[in-house]
């Protein structure tokens, strides 16, 4: 077993790599039954009354786990959480019951209204009480412990007084909450950033992941020429990512992996086939540890 | 304002907005506003890995918000999208999405205010059914999404006693939605929704009144008969099918009620029937 990660709060969710459910691929699932850890879907995608997309989520739920993923509900603004988006996500929580429910550091409502991106906060004491009374919110609102994700991130505040793994591992001190780490966010921003992935990683409390997401950034550059990767869901998993992915399996164990592809989205046999990489390689990894569990301690 | 916590807050150097706003709130009006706004500079003290500012790097949020409403809107208005051109609507939607940002989380019901705004796109005149069309776009997303219910059997409505049929009122499908038009929309979202050849639609056919309804799992779109909508609409609004008919009569001289019944349980979106005499509304 994972050293910590199941101290927190067990949950049913299977230590398998799933995939972000596609309207492309509704039939093709409930057509072939495939062999797969989970789904996941965003909230906000089945905050319709009816229609579709409830009648296959609600069918494809029946056979496999869930896990439920926001992406409005802005726990990053100043500005109180709304309280209509919240209770739309209880309501959604009560119906399919998934076994995670997750949602970013980031912000997207403003006085003006909503926008539709993850946008960046300060790492300050102040934002940090706010978010923290933000997810305190949501965990009693929803009645369980929610994951929260690291950004991807292209900037950085000049006010932050806070490193994001010191900011987000206070969050999940004081709330409890547990976390979602993306490793392709975590690979953009410290590109963007120019920070070392693998101190980011060794520094992130690990101890605390419940999910681990994966995806394909695009590249692009800067005024200075200076690298700038885009978190764009479009493309396959990158070689560099995997690479991370590898070394966090190594320090926590196979952990339930999400293979993101949001934009650009392919054939089912090529998103499944980046899903049972990542399988593999935590079964590769999972069996190393077993035989020398020494390893675990070796970093 | 919480957070009184000594850390100095950052100043919003040459900023009208500093002595008002502080801290926390200020830095995310700013953002937002320069989000929308692509010739306002990125706000101050958003760096770079070396500490400096770019703008390149605040136009990637930029950018996600702004492509990613356009593509909303471009999955929701299909046929809109191919009578103007990629180029054309891109140009007309990423004008829509800063004048009319989201209000909403919920993405799938962002888009409302489209057919409005093409109305008023001066560019845009010179195709007279376009805000039309657009609005059959919409009232196909809305019934896509809208709440499920389970249509009456023709047998059901079979058993309403004759006598009872015109003070009866009817209840109709949560997803039904109704457009009239001058234009032959409904013609024109079929020759163009398919993808391939579009057909030729001649414009001086007359009006087409559409009815846009989800009874299972498909959307489906049909040509109301004259004066049908009218009839509908009357329906709808909780008025017995005596007084409906008078409705769909004024519309059009043409109005057959048997016809526009017909059709309504062809539809299948019908999915309640009340034959109770009116209800105590103006009884004085």
């Amino acid at each position: 077993m994972p050293e910590v990660a199941s101290k927190l709060s067990p949950t049913s969710m299977p230590r398998r790599a799933g995939v972000g459910l596609k309207a492309e691929h509704y039939t093709t699932i409930l057509e072939t039954s495939p062999d797969i850890g989970f789904f996941e879907v965003h909230a906000e995608n089945y905050m319709g009354a009816g229609g579709p997309p409830h009648r296959y989520l609600s069918a494809i739920r029946e056979r496999y786990p869930l896990s439920l993923h926001g992406v409005g509900l802005s726990i990053g603004a100043d500005r109180p959480l709304d309280s209509d988006h919240l209770a739309r996500l209880r309501q959604l929580v009560e119906r399919y019951s998934p076994e995670l429910f997750s949602e970013h550091l980031a912000w997207s409502s403003h006085e003006a209204g909503f926008l539709n991106d993850l946008l960046p906060l300060p790492y300050t004491n102040e934002t940090l009480a706010r978010v923290v009374e933000h997810v305190d919110q949501v965990q009693e609102a929803l009645g369980r412990r929610m994951l929260l994700e690291n950004p991807s991130t292209y900037l950085a505040f000049a006010e932050n007084t806070w490193g994001e793994t010191d900011f987000i591992a206070e969050i999940a001190r004081r709330t409890g909450c547990c976390l979602l780490l993306d490793v392709n966010n975590v690979h953009v921003a410290c590109t963007n950033q120019d920070w070392d992935p693998i101190a980011y990683l060794d520094a992130y409390p690990l101890s605390h992941v419940q999910e681990i997401h994966l995806a394909g950034f695009a590249p692009d550059a800067d005024e200075e020429g200076r690298p700038l990767l885009i978190d764009a869901h479009d493309r396959p998993v990158d070689e560099t990512v995997w690479g991370l992915f590898a070394h966090t399996i190594e320090r926590i164990g196979p952990v339930p992996t999400l293979i993101e592809w949001d934009a650009n989205v392919p054939d089912w046999p090529v998103l499944k086939a980046e899903a049972e990489r990542a399988e593999r390689l935590m079964a590769d990894i999972d069996g190393g540890r077993r035989r020398t569990p020494a390893l675990n301690h070796a970093h | 304002m919480i957070g009184a916590t000594g850390i100095p807050v950052f100043s919003l150097e040459g900023s009208e907005q500093a002595s008002v706003m502080h801290g926390f709130a200020a830095r995310q009006a700013d953002f937002a506003r320069a989000i929308l706004d692509p010739v306002r500079p990125a706000p101050a003290g958003l760096v770079g890995p070396d500490g400096r500012p770019s703008e390149r790097r605040f136009a990637v949020y930029r950018n996600n918000v702004v492509v990613g409403l356009i593509e909303t809107l471009k999955a929701a208005y299909p046929v809109a999208r191919r009578l103007v051109g990629e180029e054309f609507f891109a140009a007309m939607a990423s004008l829509h999405v800063v004048a009319e940002p989201p209000v909403s989380p919920i993405m799938l019901d962002y888009g409302a205010g489209f057919p409005a705004f093409i109305a008023r796109f001066e560019p845009a005149a010179v195709l007279a059914y376009l805000p039309d069309v657009a609005r059959l776009e919409r009232a196909w997303v809305e019934a896509y999404h809208a709440a499920e219910a389970s249509p009456l059997s023709p047998s059901a409505l079979g058993q309403v006693p004759p006598g009872d049929v015109l003070t009866m009122r009817l209840t109709l499908h949560p997803t039904v939605r109704i457009v009239r038009s001058a234009f032959p929309i409904v013609s024109i979202w079929q020759a163009n929704v398919g993808g391939d050849d579009a057909g030729t639609v001649a414009l001086d056919a007359g009006g087409e009144d559409a009815l846009v309804a989800r009874p299972e799992t498909e959307v489906e779109i049909r040509r109301l008969p004259a004066g049908a909508a009218a009839f509908m609409e009357a329906l709808r609004a909780g008025a017995p099918i005596v007084e409906a008919m008078k409705e769909g009569l004024f519309a059009s001289p043409c109005f057959d009620l048997a016809i526009a019944l017909r059709g309504m349980i062809e539809a299948n979106v019908i999915v309640g029937y009340d034959v109770r005499p009116a209800r105590s509304e103006g009884a004085a």
